[in-house]
This record gives structure tokens, sequence and C-alpha cells, in this order.
């Protein structure tokens, strides 16, 4: 199935800022998450079309995610 | 203080009193210049000061703005800015909360710091800059950590609180410190070439949304650090969130985060869904 990934911030540096990948039905996000190989605790916010996702949520045809990394300076 | 402002009225032309008649004001009413400002502003007389701020800000907003009172959290890199702007904006009220004193290492972005100042608590310099740049302007300065028990009492009479903080763990509290006292909170955050603002209203519950997976620990700023670019436009940005709340003008960023990406010059919106309210709590 088609997945389209956006990263933001820092999660781009030697990935991507956006991509439409492949992956096998009932992937999870975690799984991609792992793919990409970004610690879980850089990550502050997890969106699945546009609302809050949890990483154990399993994922369809045509979804797309957005991982945004913690930003906390001031 | 119905005689200084007949006094102002005969003084002003062209809506404006200069700088100089406002001092001389001060001294023949023996009063503050905060109290000639407002006089002035009653009348609808502009402090000539403000006179680029017309046009964009009416003279009965800038009375509203004399009359605002602004809580900025954290006085570092955003701190810094937000003090500075909103004191040549104009806002009446300005309380400085900061435990540091100004390092070496924050010479690089932060405003109000300088080799001068090294040592110095950064809410004395808030205190001395903006007596130097606007002495109508009151800053009141707290040299103390921000804490949720003493919100209320650095929160008394605020209108609107600005989150400058660098420790996601404390935002997270000021954020349910003004949930809680029904303030709204408009949060900037930075790291390296990156930056978000949210303006949070009470009941909306987005800034812990956008730390809804936070454990522990800083954000990606501890490896990349803050150049001096970032902090002054994500600061910049929250000036202009007060201000309309202040005034109760335009559109601001409520259920959305502006995300900034200045290494790729992205400026992105990402809605927050109303629906997640409850998402970090």
């Amino acid at each position: 199935m088609n997945i389209t990934v956006r990263l933001f911030a820092t999660f781009r540096f030697g990935r991507f800022a956006s991509a439409t990948r492949q992956y096998p039905p009932q992937t999870r996000i975690s799984e991609i998450i792992r793919e990409l190989q970004i610690p879980d605790t850089e990550i502050s916010m997890i969106m699945l079309n546009g609302r809050h996702a949890d990483p154990e949520q399993c994922l369809c045809e045509g979804d797309s995610i957005a991982l945004f990394p913690v930003v906390a300076g001031g | 203080m119905a005689e200084l402002g007949q006094y102002l009225v005969e003084l002003a032309q062209d809506g404006l009193i200069t700088w100089t008649e406002q001092l001389a004001a001060a001294e023949r009413f023996d009063c503050t210049l905060a109290e000639v400002e407002e006089a002035a502003l009653v009348q609808g007389i502009l402090p000539a000061r403000y006179q680029r701020n017309r046009q964009a800000i009416s003279s009965a907003q800038q009375l509203a703005l004399f009359k605002g009172r602004v809580a900025v959290v954290g006085c570092g890199g955003l701190g810094g800015y937000a003090i500075e702007e909103l004191a040549r904006l104009g806002v009446g009220t300005i309380v400085a909360i900061d435990p540091d004193v100004f390092e070496e290492h924050n010479l690089n972005r932060q405003l109000l710091s300088s080799p001068y100042r090294l040592g110095q608590a950064k809410v004395d310099a808030a205190a001395a800059r903006v007596a130097e740049i606007n002495p109508a302007v009151a800053l009141v300065p707290v040299d103390a950590a921000y804490a949720p028990e003493r919100a209320e009492l650095f929160f008394r009479n605020v209108n609107v609180v600005v989150d400058a903080l660098d420790s996601v763990a404390t935002r997270l509290a000021l954020a349910d410190s003004c949930e809680n006292l029904g303030i709204p909170l408009v949060h900037g955050a930075i790291g390296g070439w990156f930056g978000q603002i949210v303006t949070q209203f009470p009941g909306d519950g987005t800034i812990r949304q956008l730390y809804g997976r936070w454990v522990a620990g800083k954000g990606l700023e501890q490896r990349l650090g803050n150049p001096s670019f970032t902090p002054a436009l994500v600061a910049s940005i929250q000036v202009a969130e007060v201000c309309k709340i202040l005034l109760g003008t335009g559109k601001v960023l409520r259920h959305r985060k502006l995300s900034i990406n200045l290494l790729d010059m992205e400026f992105e919106e990402i809605v927050l869904d109303r629906q997640d309210a409850a998402v970090g709590q």
C-alpha cells in the first residue's frame, strides 16, 4: 500500500521531507518509525491524516503520516 | 488629572504630543510618565513615539495596549526580543520572570545580553532596557523560577502570558496554570533553524498536544543550539499574537501550529483538530 510520510525539522536530515512509499498491508506507524531509525524519545507529535495518532495504529492505503521532533528551546 | 488632560489637549498638534512635552507635563503635574501617557491617550492624543503605529493601531487601541498587562516567562532568547517589542509597542505593564543571570553563551542571540551585563540578572537587564527605551512602560522584574504554586501571584491581573521558556516540563506546567487561571498563552519554541508558535486559550489544551509524545529531556535545540535569527523571528510572531489578543482583533494561531523551517524556508500551518483537545492530558 502507498503511505505518504512527512518529516519535519531535523527528522529530514539524511532522510527526506516528504515521500510516498510502499509498505505491506497492516503496517503500523511504529514500524515506519523504526525503519527510518528515528528514536522514539525524539518524537513530540505524530499525526495521521491530520489527527493525533498513536504509534501502534495500523495504516491503510493512501494514509499520510507526519512526524514532528521535540522543539523546546527559548 | 482632568487638568493634566486639558493641558495636553492644548499642547497637542495634529493629535500628537512630543516626548519633551510629556516630560514637561510630568514635572508640572508632579506625576509619572505613565500617567501622562494614559491622560493623553484618554483624550485621544497619541504620544509622538507611537505615531508610526498609527494606521495599524488607532489611539483608542493604543490606550487598550497601555492598559494591558503581559507576563513574559523566560527572559532569554525569545523573552528578550518579546520584552523589547512589547515595550516599544506600548504595552503598559510587562511582568518579566526569570531566575537566571547572563552567561557568555547567551551573547550570540539574547537581545538583552552584552559583555557588560555578564553575571547580571536577566530581569534586571530587562528593567534597565525598558526604562531606557520606553519609560512610560512599567516592567515588573520577578527574579524567580516559574512555579505553578506561584502562578496566581505572578499572573494577577495579567491579560496574556508569553511562553518563552526552555524546558518542556515547565512549559507544560505553565500551560496548565494558564488553563486553570483562564489566561490566554502564546507559546513559542525554537531549536536551530526551526521554531513553532501556538496560541492557547483556556480549554484548548493545545500545548499538551504539541508535546503529546514527550517523555523527558530537551528537544533538538540541545544538539543544534540557537542562532540569532530564530528567536528574533519567533518572538516577533508571539508579540503580534499578544497584540491581537489585547486588541481583540485579527485571527490568532488558535488550534493551529505555525511550524517554521528556516533551513528550507518553509512556513507551514499544522491544524490541531479541536476534537483532539484531550490528547496529551
